[in-house]
């Protein structure tokens, strides 16, 4: 018996990879573990070479690891690219009629899998339930799990159920025999799990949903189209209208014309796409049009690596769109923070009238985590829209009114009988075009005023680990996870690190931040970029400088082993 | 007369040049707005930048006054967020087929029911006389310092080649007729287009409000039929001695987005509230 479990399923686009994975998953969550899966595909439909790796365990699990207990290689390149990284006492299952492996390697168990899914479901596409099947026999699962899974996960498409479980039950029955030797790799999965098992773009989209957004426009690009597929699925539900536009600038000004009009609107895209709205994000700030935008992150510039990982646009969201304006900038690091912080993002873009940021990536946006049933009971939603009472009561509605918060008047379009201006020149207090000086110079202060009670709404940097640590460990966004069983593992060797993770980076937590820093003797960033962003940040705005820098900008994310290898050589030189 | 419009009217100083044909195209809205018995706080204008799209600070009305060529997707969204109030969507030639082409397109596509006024005077004002996308050939410019020599683009065409709902052309010197179009636009369902032909005092010499009284003709003068969408397609062919203005197509069958959307059949999205009693249904999908 094992008390964690690494999995991955591996192969060509198309194959199926994400069912496997998904399903074992969702059996192993049910059954009271906890689980972290995450996605490595290519940029194409078909063919390549794409993994999804599952990683279950009886504790708290926030990244990928290695070794792997099973892997399932759907063709020969995952044989080659993968078997090295199987423990010893682990198992390969592979199609024994159309790859050839090492003779001798007790870990290959060989299976006809294609054959089995042509003869049992009639048709090639069946072969993920054989193989998933044998992986039931391997871990020691009842077949009865899956059967019922199976036809729960099918429910949608009937016609597929029966050729579902019948190539699943042939594999199982194949791969029974052969699995009598993996008897040391039984996991039993449980039998009682109530968390859920969501991905971090999953989670943004139920936020949105739970903020009571009604309009959402955007143009597909990867990794950000997954938010948009989600909210069409439910979207009748919530009285809510997805708009694909035309391009990423019809895209921005359409959720700028939703909030004006009335209703929350959120847009999300990746860095070029970005780069297409950053004139409309202006707009936002100037206007003072509530607006979120999720901005995930790939390695670019330019098309750059379209399915894969980067953190390397902070520095470029924060600076987005000439001139100056209050904005706030949000990096989850988990699902649920993904959850939380796109409410709070809704919350914060209509109570100050500004744009907010979401930045995930790849990694945060596909990465499946456990986390417990979210809590929806303490959400409330104030639009910060004028009242009849306060509308009744003015002789003439100033829309941009100079107030000592810097937040004017907002309403919807003919409500209380108002007519509502939104303008993107400098304007006076009723919205209308001025060249004054002296109004000009109020309406700048007016704004930025807008940030000084908006930084008292972000949260501390979360702490992880021994808060007297000697060494602090400094990250932001989907870096958490890695960072912080780095943290753990380096605790376990007897080397005194801490952790620091920022979600809230814009207003930056300056002050926090420099007492942390200073009650620690080194702190070393990671990141996902080449020059170090967070840390040009924090020297920006505390004047401190890193003792360490550990980045990566392969396009893949990093894994806690490879933060603690790192921290060991380049910092600590051990 | 001008104790009716008066209802639209404020007093925020007017920053176009004396005479711009501009003028008679704000009278002619405002005329229009008050015969169809609206109110200023149930009509929203978006406009995007150039002289023409400075008309909404010029009357009262709640107006979205975003930028260069963007007009027609904060209007689009406006209209779906709230689809008890009319949207009017004005521009001109630069701002709406230059800046805003690839929007003008797809505008015209999605079908939503807005009405788009532009003052199309074949020339940039704002930066002071370049060739806009309707100039015509052989038009010299500081920029185009030999002349046009570009194809100018025909936006009665484009906008019949969607068999858009409502397409016209009207001509800022005949105020009453002009009215009569923007009635028209307004009350039909769907994307409506008039095209306004508007002379500019200050960088056009050619096409004086003169030089258009003496070419343009109402089509309907000619028993030209609306509902016929090759006629109107020829029509949009003729330029130059003789002018047609007034209205082009009619084709009030082709179904709006608004009533093609499920969502919006339960009425306006921003007199709903979203039932959260739904969002555990969708959290439990997750265990």
């Amino acid at each position: 018996m094992i008390d964690e479990l690494n999995v991955m399923v591996a192969g060509a686009a198309g194959q199926g990879m994400q069912t496997i994975g998904f399903i074992l998953g969702k059996i192993l969550i049910r059954g009271g573990c906890e689980v972290f899966a995450m996605q490595d595909n290519e940029s194409r439909i078909r063919g390549g070479h794409n993994f999804f790796q599952i990683r279950g365990s009886r504790k708290p699990v926030r990244s990928a690891s290695m070794p792997l207990q099973v892997l399932i290689a759907l063709n020969q390149e995952s044989i080659d690219k993968h078997a090295h990284d199987v423990a010893e006492s682990g198992a390969v299952i592979f199609d024994s009629e159309k790859c050839t492996v090492a003779e001798g390697d007790n870990r290959f168990l060989g299976l006809p899998l294609e054959r089995l899914a042509v003869e049992k479901g009639g048709n090639r596409i069946f072969e993920n339930a054989v193989a998933i099947a044998a992986v039931f026999a391997i871990l020691g699962w009842d077949f009865q799990k899956l059967d019922d899974f199976l036809r729960e996960y099918f429910a949608a498409k009937p016609d597929t159920i029966n050729a579902n479980v019948n190539a699943a039950r042939a594999g199982y029955e194949a791969a029974r025999e052969k699995a009598e030797r993996f008897k040391s790799l039984h996991f039993p999965p449980g039998e009682s799990g109530s968390k859920m098992f969501i991905t971090g773009h999953e989670a943004v989209a139920v936020g949105a949903l739970a903020a009571g957004c009604q309009f959402m426009s955007a143009y597909p690009m990867s990794p950000s189209t997954s938010i948009m597929v989600y909210l069409a699925g439910r979207a009748d539900d919530f009285d809510m209208v997805v708009e694909q536009a035309e391009d990423e600038i019809a895209a921005i000004n359409m959720a700028l014309g939703a909030s004006y009009g009335g209703v929350r609107s959120l847009t999300a895209t990746s860095g070029g796409g970005f780069s297409l709205m950053v004139e409309a994000f202006g707009l936002a700030g100037v206007s003072e049009t509530p607006l979120v935008v999720v901005e995930a992150q790939r390695p670019g510039p330019a098309t750059g690596l379209p399915t894969r990982t980067e953190q390397a646009d902070l520095l470029f969201v924060l600076h987005a769109s000439q001139d100056e304006f209050p904005r706030a900038i949000f990096a989850p690091g988990t699902a649920r923070e993904a959850f939380t912080t796109t409410i709070k993002a809704f919350h914060l873009a209509e109570k100050y009238q500004i744009p907010v940021v979401l930045l995930t990536d790849q990694f945060l946006a596909d990465s499946y985590f456990t986390e417990q049933k979210f809590d929806t009971s303490q959400i409330r939603i104030d639009r910060h829209l004028l009242s009849e009472s306060e509308a009744r009561r003015m002789d003439s509605y100033k829309r941009y009114e100079i107030t000592e918060s810097g937040i004017s008047p907002r309403s919807i379009p003919s409500a209380y009988g108002l007519e509502v201006p939104a303008d993107g020149h400098e304007h006076d207090e009723y919205g209308h075009i001025t060249e004054d000086e002296g109004i000009r110079s109020k309406m700048v202060e007016k704004r930025l005023r807008k940030l000084e009670e908006l930084a008292r709404e972000m949260d501390p940097p979360h702490r992880m680990g021994d808060p007297e640590a000697e060494h602090l460990l400094v990250g932001w966004g989907s870096t958490y996870g890695p960072m912080a069983e780095a943290v753990e593992i380096l605790n376990g060797e007897g080397i005194a690190v801490g952790g620091v993770h920022l979600n809230g980076l814009w207003p930056f937590p300056a002050d926090e931040m420099a007492k942390i820093l200073d009650g620690t003797g080194t702190w070393t960033v990671v990141e996902g970029n080449g020059t170090g962003q967070l840390a040009r940040l924090i020297q920006m705005e505390t004047q401190k400088k890193p003792h360490g820098r550990i980045l990566k900008y392969t396009g893949r994310p990093f894994t806690a082993t490879e933060i603690a290898d790192r921290f060991r050589k380049e910092v600590v030189n051990r | 007369m001008t104790a009716t419009i008066n209802r639209f009217d404020n007093d925020f100083p007017i920053a176009w040049c004396p005479g711009c044909g501009n003028f008679p195209i704000l009278s002619a809205l405002k005329q229009t707005l008050v015969d169809m018995e609206l109110e200023p706080h149930k009509l929203i204008l978006v406009s995007g930048i150039g002289q023409a799209a400075k008309l909404p600070h010029y009357m009262r009305c709640n107006f979205f006054n975003g930028l260069h060529g963007r007009a027609l997707p904060v209007a689009t969204a406006v209209r779906i967020a709230n689809t008890d109030l009319p949207v009017i969507v004005i521009g001109g030639d630069g701002d709406t087929y230059g800046e805003g082409g690839n929007h003008f397109l797809h505008a015209i596509r999605r079908n939503v029911n807005l009405t788009l006024i532009t003052h199309n005077n074949q020339v940039f004002g704002l930066t002071r006389g370049q060739a806009s996308p309707t100039t015509e050939r052989g038009f010299v410019t500081k920029v185009q310092t030999h002349g046009v020599f570009l194809t100018p683009l025909n936006p009665l065409a484009v906008a019949l080649a969607f068999e858009t709902p409502f397409v016209a052309r009207g001509f800022a010197g005949d105020g009453k007729h002009l009215a009569g179009l923007f009635r028209e636009a307004i009350g039909a369902e769907g994307f409506s287009l008039v095209d306004v032909l508007q002379p500019c005092v200050s960088f056009d010499h050619v096409h004086t409000f003169q030089w258009y009284k003496e070419r343009v003709y109402d089509l309907k003068e000619t028993g030209h039929d609306p509902s016929d969408l090759m006629a109107a397609v020829h029509k949009t062919k003729e330029w130059g001695d003789r002018i047609p203005i007034g209205v082009f197509y009619r084709n009030p069958e082709k179904p709006t987005f608004e009533a093609q959307s499920p969502v919006l059949q339960a009425g306006p999205l921003v007199a709903r509230r979203p039932d959260p009693s739904r969002l555990s249904a969708v959290i439990d999908s997750f265990l």
